[in-house]
């Protein structure tokens, strides 16, 4: 194999004293390149021998920056603050008991907010159960399986529909949902799921099931299109070392894709969570408002965010106000506590295994 | 043992590009095959149809004869079988991040729902073994990501997780061109190891390496297979100017 004709592109003789390397005539018509470079200092390098080291604006640009990251910390405080000063005499009243108390009787001044956290989480809770696995399919088609035509216009509408103002989710949902809830879907659940005790009771079209509805399909763009977005950025070399190994399509989109996106789901669900939990408009229009605990998802309810809007005008007393005040300290801490739940769950299942991709 | 691999005709286009011509090549059994050539030559893609990895991007298309023993591939079988049979090494690691290194190297017997334990574990041992990473990784299988590794001992796990499904071909795509000189030797002892076991096609852009692991070498140019021949003759004497010239430094 020792042949004069055997060049080396890099490894000019490392380790192999056979291979006579004859260096290509380009390499060696310039032996000293620095030889080059212009005599005279150049224009370039004494401007640049000139210039500010950068130190102060690196300085004020990362003072700047902390303040903007503080901002945040003081927004927090502050709104929570407001919420416990404003929320006193409902607070020096019932105490932290009211979170658990379920009465809710403005004449009598009787006032508790677990009927309203129980409609906003089972709502919100029961809209996830919906949109996730219909967002992560449109997810999933669009990054993985959709032809290029189609890939453009679905996103386009997945994105139009997070534009649409919730009160137009609202009117929808009474014009169009409660019908179909009362007259076909209703029926049909109370036939068949009937058993499972959750379709039980009068059944007027409003209630928890079509909430969650509505709520399912107003957080469904958001998590879909986050959840594109951070499948899309998976590499593809990820795809292909699935394929290599003899993977199916399905096969290579769990192990490959969703996988390797896990933490980005996550993250997509709470964002979609965070906004089931604080939607307002649409939910008041089709829950009931009625603050009441029931199994039946039939059954009218209230939530955090909608007794705010409806009974905050009418308020009468400072006693009704400070427990208004108070129902939005509940959600405040609702949403803290369930973004917090959410955390520890992705650390439990990503524990010791990072989940960066290069 | 390998089988070997038989080309006839083969033509391939990425959307109206025509990136392979009329290939014909015979790989033999239980040897290293290097297919050298510049960049763009085509040579990676030609790999990539050995194992219908080309048709997975939706703008490709191949057609011709590609035959793996007695089956072929383009006719006989579906990707996801033919992909079983033929190991692939790439370019870059691409080791899975969120997978201990066990899981990474028994990924492939996962996936087809391989769940003996006992021979889950020995064949973690044998793979790692088999690309010279056992000793580093044994006291962290399960602990440590197949991430956390350092590039040379990836592209090692990656091998051995392609020769944890025991495949007929390894098929490695510059797998030593992103590694330092001492990650790039140790694959290539693996390479000459692994030999006499399986059937290797090997792309590569460092013609030593081609004439250190391999018995036949193909020179690709331009979409077309110029030469291919004994590593020896391909380096001592070839046939064709175009070759000699890319052998000796003086293209282009």
């Amino acid at each position: 194999m020792s042949s004069p004709r055997m060049t080396t592109e890099n490894e000019s003789g490392s380790g192999l004293p056979n291979i006579v390397p004859a260096p290509p005539a380009k390499f060696v018509s310039d032996p000293n390149p620095v030889s080059s470079a212009p005599a005279a200092p150049s224009m370039i390098r004494e401007y640049l021998n000139n210039c500010d080291s950068g130190a102060m604006a690196d300085k004020s640009f990362a003072a700047v920056m902390l303040l903007c990251a503080c901002s945040i910390f003081a927004i927090v405080a502050f709104i929570f603050g407001i919420l416990v000063v404003h929320s006193h005499l409902s607070l020096a009243q019932f105490g932290w008991k009211f979170f658990a108390r379920s009465a809710w009787d403005p004449v009598s001044g009787d006032f508790g907010a677990f009927p309203f956290i129980y409609g906003t989480l089972a709502t919100s809770l029961l809209a996830l159960v919906m949109a996730v696995p219909l967002a992560l399919g449109v997810a999933i088609f669009l990054t993985e399986l959709c032809p290029q035509v189609l890939r453009a216009p679905i996103s386009f509408l997945t994105e139009l529909l997070a534009a649409i103002p919730s009160v137009v989710y609202g009117l929808w949902a009474v014009f169009v949902l409660v019908p179909i809830m009362r007259d076909t879907l209703g029926p049909f659940l109370y036939k068949f799921f009937g058993w499972t005790g959750l379709f039980e009771g009068a059944n007027f079209g409003v209630g928890l099931l079509t909430a969650s509805i509505i709520l399912a399909i107003m957080i469904l763009p958001i998590i879909s299109s986050l959840t594109r977005d951070i499948m899309t950025a998976v590499p593809n070399s990820q795809r292909e070392a699935v394929l290599a190994l003899g993977a199916t399509r399905w096969e290579m989109i769990r192990v490959g894709v969703l996988r390797n996106s896990r933490i980005g789901i996550v993250g997509a669900i709470m964002l979609g969570l965070g906004r089931a939990l604080g939607e307002t408009m649409a939910v008041t229009m089709v829950i009931g408002n009625h603050p009441e605990i029931s199994k039946s998802l039939f059954a009218p309810g209230y939530t955090l965010a909608s007794v705010i809007a409806n009974e905050f005008s009418e308020a009468t007393g400072d006693l009704y106000l400070s427990a208004l005040i108070e129902i939005g300290l509940a959600l405040f801490l609702v949403t803290i506590i369930v973004n917090a739940i959410a955390r520890l769950m992705v650390w439990a299942v990503t524990r010791g295994a990072p989940a960066r991709v290069h | 043992m390998g089988v070997g691999i038989l080309v006839e005709n083969l033509n391939a286009w990425y959307g109206s590009t025509h990136t392979l011509q009329d290939i014909n090549l015979h790989i033999p059994a239980n040897h290293a095959t290097a297919l050298i050539g510049p960049s763009g030559c085509g040579k990676s893609t030609f790999v990539r149809c050995l194992n219908r990895m080309h048709e997975t991007n939706p703008v490709a298309r191949a057609t011709g004869v590609v035959k793996m023993g007695e089956i072929d591939i383009y006719k006989d079988a579906s990707p996801v079988e033919i992909r079983r049979r033929l190991g692939m090494v790439f370019q870059r690691p691409n080791p899975f991040p969120t997978m201990s290194i066990y899981d990474n190297v028994i990924s492939g017997l996962k996936l087809n729902g391989f769940r003996n334990r006992q021979i889950l574990d020995e064949t973690v041992e044998r793979s790692l073994k088999q690309a010279a990473l056992w000793e580093e990784v044994k006291d962290d299988l399960k602990k440590k990501s197949g991430a956390s590794l350092s590039g040379g001992q990836q592209q090692r796990m990656c091998i051995a997780r392609a020769l944890a499904v025991d495949p007929e071909v390894l098929l490695m795509d510059e797998p030593a061109s992103a590694l330092d000189p001492v990650s790039t030797s140790k694959i290539e002892d693996l390479i000459f190891q692994l030999k006499s076991q399986y059937t290797i096609v090997i792309v590569t852009h460092n013609m030593q390496q081609a004439a250190r692991v391999a018995e036949n070498t193909g020179f690709f140019l331009n979409g077309k297979m110029v030469e291919f021949d004994s590593t020896h003759k391909i380096f001592t004497n070839p046939r064709d100017k175009r070759t000699e010239d890319y052998i000796t430094g003086r293209f282009g």
